[in-house]
């Protein structure tokens, strides 16, 4: 049985059935330990997909299954890392990770959570901003901090909606690293959700595009196999690569253009000439 | 990680930048660009001021001047040219019996300011005076479990500018304890919120003088066994309820508008509902909080006055209102005197809460 498993999901903001669906009979399953992407265009319909995945939403229709158990809430097992880093700013990065910790692991010695909380600012580097509130950090660096706040909690599987969309492309690089440095070290099973192909080639077993909302679907998935650790410099002489990206990019920009093509309407205007003022006067 | 504190940063949280630029001045770090700058941030004002003053002084003036010769004319019609004549030089010799009443000139308004800080100075005498007089026997009358006397004399200026600071100060603690968990109460709940709505809309646009009879009505039944002070408990409880809704309604705002991503954050770390409000709706939502109490102090401050010269309790209120009763020479310099005390102090109390409202608040985007 799969670990995570999307079984004919629907999902529609409208109160009955009948509104445009944003989701349109969605299947997807993951395996314990793997790494699957999503690609897809803004506005698809991506992060609709992370929140049926994280509890945060119900689907309209179908299942979402973790581990064989309907998801019905959120769940500590599944860690989330938001688009937008959602750290809040009155709270120091120590305290956003700490009440993460605390909440997850209720039962611990106070020292011990501060060592936890300690070990997880270290892995992303920002221990000499540990007392630092979110304003006084870069892009990058809260981005680190809502990395670190996801991990200490220890998740059973780590679900990204577009982590590194807001950075820019060298710090954007440097955090792939170390999110994927972090993901070999214990295996965990991760879910990321991007726009950008290359970082879904580089980083994922799988990618899956998601078809453009309204009806957003996915469709067909492609095995990524090139052997990890992957290396950024060579990967782009690797055949491989090169072909699984142009397929991808094919499928998207077919989608894409299609898209396009069932959005052209004829716009009919009315027959309508000026007047001739002229020969009034 | 220690902050360094330094003039510039605090001066900027109270909201008196232009101190650092009296500071560059007389330290010579002054450049072309910042001199523009302090010729706006000083200059300006202070020219402002004695623009202001001059105005007041020349508008004094003719009024003071219509004033007398509408007396100097109704004393030849009624009395003859003589004593028009007399009524002029009476009026020209600045004696008191027949000075024309009227807006008094900034120079009048000093010397009252003047004379009230001596009046202070003497009744402050006068207290020590008589604690001194009465400690042997006040503890005497301790020891044998009697009250100990205390001065009853008139209150001076200043002592009514504490009387009032006290009342605005009982009145902004209880809008405070009354309004802002209400707030949060009503911010979390649709149901309460809608429940609420007409009864803040109603009650909000009330008069301080309707609420001060109603405040009047319910305490003079409650308090009608005890010889408790019954004015200042009527005017702080009316002063309060003028002033609350203001605090009530963002913190009801506050609270039901916290941003939907420290609402995911709550739902993802599985917070539960207590740790849900303390951690992340109340202090997402503390800047729009200290705003509502910033204008409730403002208008307590505001509304005291009105409050304070209705209820018949001491204060600046009832100062206002005695001297206008009193008619007295120097009656009217006071009451201007008392109207820059206010201004000032209403300005001081501003900036405090201020102060504060800058130290809680943060950017809605820090996080996101």
């Amino acid at each position: 049985m799969a670990y995570l498993e999307l079984k004919n999901v629907y999902k529609t903001y409208a109160q009955d059935d009948t509104g445009t669906q944003v989701l349109s009979n969605i299947n997807l399953s993951i395996e314990e330990g793997e790494f699957v992407a999503i690609v897809g265009f803004t506005g698809s319909g991506k992060t609709t997909l992370v929140n049926l995945i994280n509890g945060l939403l119900t689907p309209t229709r179908g299942q979402v299954l973790f581990k064989g158990e309907p998801v019905l809430g959120t769940s500590h097992e599944r860690g989330v890392i938001f688009q937008n880093y959602s750290l809040l700013p009155w709270l120091t990065v120590g305290q956003n990770v700490y009440m993460a910790v605390k909440e997850a692991f209720p039962k611990e010695k106070k020292s011990v959570l501060h060592d936890m909380v300690n070990t997880y600012v270290d892995m992303v580097g920002l221990t000499p901003a540990i007392n630092k509130r979110p304003k006084e950090l870069s892009g990058g660096m809260r981005q680190r901090v809502a990395v670190a706040r996801a991990l200490a909690m220890k998740p059973e599987m780590i679900i990204m909606d577009e982590p590194l969309g807001a950075l820019d492309a060298l710090t954007r690089g440097n955090l792939q690293d170390e999110i994927l440095n972090i993901w070999e070290k214990d295996k965990r099973t991760a879910l990321l959700i991007t726009n950008d192909v290359d970082e879904g080639i580089y980083m994922a077993d799988r990618i899956i595009p998601l078809r453009p909302g309204p009806n957003a679907t996915l469709g067909p998935e492609f095995a990524i196999n090139i052997e990890r650790p992957r290396d950024k410099t060579e990967l782009n002489d690797d055949p491989n690569f090169k072909t699984t990206r142009n397929a991808i990019i094919e499928y998207l920009m077919e989608i894409g253009n299609e898209r396009r093509v069932e959005t052209e309407e004829a716009y009919v205007l009315p027959d309508l000439s000026p007047k001739n003022f002229v020969e009034q006067f | 990680m220690k902050q360094s504190i330094t003039l510039g940063k605090v001066t900027r949280i109270i909201g008196l930048g232009f101190l650092v630029t009296i500071k560059d001045l007389f330290t010579g770090k002054m450049e072309r660009e910042q001199f523009k700058d302090f010729l706006r941030k000083f200059i300006v004002p202070i020219a402002s001021i004695v623009l202001f003053i001059g105005l007041w002084h020349m508008g004094a003036k003719t009024l003071y001047n219509i004033e007398a010769s509408y007396k100097v004319d109704k004393a030849a019609t009624e009395q003859g040219q003589e004593a028009a004549d007399a009524m002029r030089a009476c009026i020209a010799s600045g004696d008191v019996s027949c000075q024309p009443n009227t807006l008094p000139s900034p120079l009048q308004v000093w010397e009252s300011y003047k004379s009230l800080l001596r009046d202070h100075n003497s009744i402050a005498a006068d207290k020590r005076a008589f604690k001194e007089k009465t400690a042997a026997l006040n503890a005497k009358r301790l020891a044998k479990g009697k009250d100990p006397i205390t001065y009853t004399g008139r209150p001076s200026f200043v002592d009514q500018i504490f009387t009032s600071l006290k009342t605005v100060f009982a009145g902004f603690l209880l809008a405070l304890f009354i309004a802002v968990p209400i707030g949060i109460v009503i911010g979390l709940s649709k149901t309460l919120r809608s429940s609420f709505n007409w009864l803040i809309q109603i009650f909000k646009p009330v008069s301080p003088v309707v609420w001060l009879l109603l405040v009047f009505m319910i305490v003079k039944t409650l308090t009608k066994d005890s010889n408790s002070d019954s004015a200042f408990i009527i005017s702080f409880i009316s002063v309060g309820l003028c002033s609350m809704w203001a605090t009530l309604v963002n913190t009801a705002m506050g609270v039901s508008s916290v941003d939907k991503d420290y609402i995911n954050v709550a739902r993802v770390l599985k917070l539960g509902p207590v740790q849900k409000v303390f951690k992340v709706i109340l202090p997402s939502s503390l800047p729009l909080i200290f705003t509502g109490l910033r204008i409730t102090l403002s208008v307590a401050w505001m509304v005291l006055i009105a409050i304070e010269l209705l209820a018949q309790s001491p204060g600046l209120g009832s100062f206002v209102w005695e001297e206008f009763q009193n008619g007295a020479i120097d009656s009217n310099s006071k009451i201007i005197v008392a109207m820059f005390i206010i201004g000032t102090i209403g300005f001081l109390l501003d900036r405090m809460m201020l102060t504060i409202q800058n130290m809680v608040s943060f950017n809605k985007n820090d996080g996101i």
